[in-house]
């Protein structure tokens, strides 16, 4: 008898909170539906179908096995990978330039509020209007290239062409330094003067400044960001898809023509060489977030 | 010392800007050319003149309002239940939100279109897809904006109050926590639109009227009208970005004036 009176009384104070509980978790199905139904279960048939026969859907490790073997596609990650690397090492360095001559030139206050809008619209400015304003300026009929032709010296003639290597390496430098001075600028601004000071104080010179105590200290934050730019480019396809129109061999372009035809005989490869990104992009995410986590130790 | 080190910054600064503007500079010029031997806006009369041009950069502009709209819908109700009831799927929610960074969008669109191109999954002709695609491809933007919208504001007192006012959960979203966030709904939809006008890919391969793949069409087959529309393109992201600064420090007074 007690102890169903116990019961009795319980009941209505446990109910409710019961109920909110299974409410709150509802407020939030909608958004693992759809996130599940539009980019978990896409992006998972990606990995799944890596290791899976494209006709007998039985598990392999053929598709990587072809993968790795074949000199096309494996080129096609190292032009990606050199594309990114030396536009996220070039934008980077010039980005930092640019960041710390308007932080720290002692500049009018302008020009780094300046920067950092010109920046944040530089940096979404990429694809086809971004390769068109790249062939206006740098085709051999393009402004630039009109210039130095009147001052006698013409690119083309030495090996320059805007739609292949190079001219993609500077084209995708537009959407890169832009994003460096972005991620980059709170690390400079949170560089204390009397660190400078301190040093100057102690007899250092400029070089050991930055040696000694700059460096070390905006480092990971330096490296991160690069790591950063390279994923930003890694992943690009637009930009080259409209300036090349598919002609150079990286591998978004290779995705995009499977994905436009079977143009690898095998489907199951076309998933394997989109797996490869993802792992490449998930390196360089990874890095990039612990790198960041070490900077923020000093800087805050 | 300080003086050379001011003579290197404006060097820096001097590259810098004809980096930025050279490139635009030299696509202005081109698309004042289309008449030959003078300068004229005809190319832009050309392309505001062109029914395709109008129907493609529409359809751009419509798949545009319906992404900013299933974002608002999808994305403001779980970052407020998070916020106030269920903690515990804040990290997992993050991480997903953040993943259109790690998938490059041609993988992510290789995915989902070789996904729902085969039955029973064969929905790859609907534009509901393509909506879809552009909510997945704006979500680290749209989410972050209303995440850091909610953080400004203290939601469990607001809803405290009116659910002491005997509000429900549907007029506390829509009456009391959507229009305190506004602004920041707001600068999340603008950089949405700035997404779905410039993006390429996904209209391109889901086969949808669109401003980009038009734009990348035209490019092969006209010289000056490109380049009209590289500017238009430009301006239109000048515009997104000044509208979310200038609405952004609007609710900078608004925090203020609510307090």
């Amino acid at each position: 008898m007690t102890v169903s009176d116990a019961v009795k009384r319980d009941a209505p104070e446990a109910r409710p909170a019961k109920h909110k509980r299974s409410w709150a978790w509802l407020g939030v199905m909608p958004f693992f539906i759809f996130t599940f139904l539009f980019l978990l279960y896409p992006s998972s048939t990606i990995v799944i179908k890596s290791f899976q026969d494209s006709i007998t859907h039985t598990f392999t490790f053929q598709n990587i096995v072809t993968l790795l073997h074949s000199p096309y596609l494996m080129q096609s990650y190292w032009i990606s990978i050199k594309l990114s690397l030396i536009t996220a090492i070039g934008g980077g360095i010039f980005g930092f330039l640019l960041a710390y001559a308007a932080i720290r030139g002692s500049l009018p206050r302008f020009i780094a509020a300046g920067l950092m809008t010109f920046s944040g619209v530089a940096s979404n400015f990429a694809g086809v209007p971004l390769a068109f304003a790249f062939i206006a300026l740098l085709s051999p009929t393009g402004l630039l290239i009109g210039w130095m032709r009147a001052l006698g010296y013409n690119p083309y003639f030495h090996g320059f062409t805007l739609y292949t290597f190079a001219g993609l390496a500077i084209v995708y430098m537009y959407f890169q330094f832009p994003l460096m001075v972005l991620v980059i600028a709170p690390a400079i601004e949170g560089m204390r003067r009397e660190w400078l000071e301190a040093s100057e104080n102690l007899g250092a010179s400029s070089f050991q400044y930055w040696r000694y105590v700059a460096l070390p200290i905006l480092g990971p934050a330096l490296l991160g960001t690069m790591i950063l730019l390279f994923g930003n480019a890694f992943g690009a396809f637009a930009t080259a898809q409209a300036l090349t129109g598919g002609q150079i061999n990286l591998v978004t372009i290779v995705i995009g023509s499977e994905l436009r035809g079977d143009v690898l005989g095998n489907a199951g490869v076309g998933y394997a060489l989109s797996l490869g990104m993802v792992v490449v992009m998930a390196l360089a995410i990874i890095g990039y977030t612990v790198l960041q986590r070490r900077t923020e130790r000093w800087l805050r | 010392m300080m003086r050379g080190g001011k003579v290197w910054a404006w060097f820096i600064m001097f590259l810098g800007v004809l980096y930025f503007f050279l490139p635009l500079l030299a696509t202005f010029i081109f698309s004042l050319k289309a008449r030959l031997g003078e300068l004229s806006f005809q190319a832009y009369i050309n392309i505001f003149n062109s029914p395709q041009f109008m129907y493609n950069f529409l359809a751009s502009v419509l798949w545009a309002v319906f992404t900013i709209i299933v974002g608002i819908l999808l994305f403001v109700p779980t970052a407020f239940v998070i916020r106030l009831r269920v903690p515990k799927a804040r990290s997992s929610v993050e991480f997903i939100t953040l993943l259109p960074f790690v998938i490059p969008p041609i993988v992510y669109v290789f995915g989902l279109v070789r996904t729902y191109s085969q039955p029973p999954l064969l929905i790859v002709d609907s534009p509901f897809l393509l909506i879809a695609g552009y909510t997945i491809l704006s979500m680290p933007y749209m989410y972050r904006s209303v995440d850091t919208g909610l953080r400004s504001i203290d939601v469990r007192t607001l809803t405290e109050a009116a659910q002491s006012l005997g509000a429900g959960w549907t007029t506390i979203l829509f009456r009391v926590i959507l229009p305190n966030i506004r602004t920041a709904i707001l600068s999340g939809a603008f950089l949405s639109f700035a997404i779905v006008i410039g993006e390429l890919i996904l209209a391109q391969y889901l086969v949808k009227p669109a401003f980009a793949p038009y734009m990348a069409y035209v490019m092969q087959q006209k010289a000056f009208e490109p380049a009209a529309m590289a500017i238009v393109s430009f301006a239109l992201t000048w515009i997104a970005m000044g509208i979310i600064s200038l609405i952004g420090r609007g609710q900078q007074v608004q925090v203020a004036g609510g307090r």
